[in-house]
């Protein structure tokens, strides 16, 4: 008699496909971001044993953090392995793990992207003739402008 | 060099350093975030409870290495809300209240300089806490800038915003250097690399950047460091209340998980 091994109804995950549902998370305060365009996931490795998640905060004291994390978690869920999530500080999150794509869906947000004061454009009207009003904004990561061109106040990232 | 392989004697001064920078910025972060709702103005309400949340932030990735150093079974809330009043370490400085707006900054300016001196002298002997020094000099960069803008604003002001800034910061000068006050057993730091310079000479740093700052605004404070201890033997009324403040949780149901 012929056993029949079962068969997988889902092929086994890879280190591709977890990317790819983690581009589905978006940023809980900025809901057309995700969290791989804001340059937030720093390791991902799936073993037949699990899936460990490395993600790097960006600011140290982000309330987000467990939201993300639970997230991840739940989005993860339908591969089937235990899920490992964790924030390290082993590589410093920068404003410059923004991907293009992830500046791109941040200015039709209405945010600015990181940039120097000085470098600073208008997300509605582009002009560089904008002026900080204070660097601290709602959240850790923002600082607040406002643009005379077009009489819009916006929110820029920080650099850090 | 992992915590495992470390000697006693090298643990326990890592650990009090730990303990000293954690305790700093978990102070000053729940005081100055009683202004939240109720500062001068609006964009700095919103800018000193961002930073009170940022040092909140600091506080508690310090205080998780510290319970992952110490290992006994106390996690990170354990050791920032379960002590009595006498056993933080919070430098003298930070047993002063918030009071008004002027001793607020006055308490910050000081603070921040300070600590961005201390940030400084971290070096890489231990890893888990200069991945962690990396990050939050970033964030402090605009905790600096924002207090030097206060300083020169206040000060310049004249009148009743400039001398209750300069009453404030002199009233506070005799506290100030306890922030950068020597290390227990600094020698054994130093050989691990933890500290790349001793804190007698970071506090010579700070005083220079301070002098900097305040000279050229015609504010001229003595800020030699003294022989007192770091922390007071007995903490402050101000300290005892704000105790009452960030425990009352925590103690109104122990053991629950929030």
């Amino acid at each position: 008699m012929v056993t029949e091994l079962p068969t997988r109804a889902v092929p086994a995950p890879d280190e591709a496909m977890v990317r790819a549902i983690l581009r589905t998370i978006a940023d809980p305060e900025i809901p057309s971001v995700s969290i791989v365009d804001l340059g937030m996931v720093e390791r991902v490795e799936v073993g037949s044993l699990g899936i460990d998640v490395e993600l790097l905060p960006t600011f140290i004291g982000c309330p987000a953090q467990e939201l993300i994390r639970e997230l991840v978690i739940e989005a993860l869920g339908s591969l089937g392995l235990p899920i490992s999530v964790a924030f390290t500080f082993r590589v410093p999150w920068t404003s410059e793990r923004i991907t293009e794509q992830g500046r791109e869906h941040l200015a039709a947000a209405g945010f600015a992207p990181p940039a120097e004061p000085g470098e600073v454009r208008c997300p509605y009207c582009g002009s560089s003739k904008v002026a900080m009003d204070s660097a601290f904004g709602p959240t850790q990561c923002r600082s607040l402008f406002y643009c005379p061109a077009c009489r819009q106040p916006f929110e820029a990232f920080k650099p850090v | 060099m992992t915590a495992t392989l470390m000697a006693a004697s090298l643990r326990a001064a890592l650990a009090d350093l730990l303990l000293t920078m954690a305790d700093d910025e978990f102070v000053i972060g729940f005081s100055d975030s009683e202004w939240t709702g109720i500062a001068p103005i609006l964009e700095e309400d919103v800018a000193i409870s961002s930073i009170a949340q940022d040092e909140l932030g600091h506080a508690r990735a310090l205080y998780e290495l510290l319970a992952g150093l110490l290992d006994d079974g106390r996690d990170a809330d354990a050791i920032a809300f379960d002590r009595a009043p006498e056993a933080y370490r919070h430098a003298r400085l930070l047993d002063h209240g918030r009071g008004d707006w002027a001793m607020t900054m006055a308490r910050r300016f000081l603070y921040d300089t300070g600590d961005t001196a201390r940030l400084e002298a971290i070096g890489e002997g231990w890893a888990p806490l200069a991945e962690l020094v990396a990050k939050i000099r970033r964030e402090e960069r605009y905790h600096v800038m924002h207090m030097e803008l206060w300083a020169r604003r206040l000060a310049g002001a004249g009148g009743e915003a400039r001398s209750r800034f300069v009453a404030a910061l002199e009233d506070l000068a005799p506290d100030a250097p306890s922030v950068l006050a020597a290390a227990p057993d600094e020698a054994a730091l130093l050989a691990a690399g933890i500290l790349v310079r001793p804190m007698a000479e970071t506090g010579a740093a700070w005083r220079q950047g301070v002098t900097r700052i305040l000279g050229p605004l015609g504010i001229n404070l003595d800020l030699e460091s003294d022989a007192a201890p770091r922390t007071r033997r007995a903490p402050s009324a101000d300290f005892r209340w704000l105790w009452g403040e960030f425990t009352s949780v925590r103690r109104s149901e122990v053991g629950a998980t929030w």
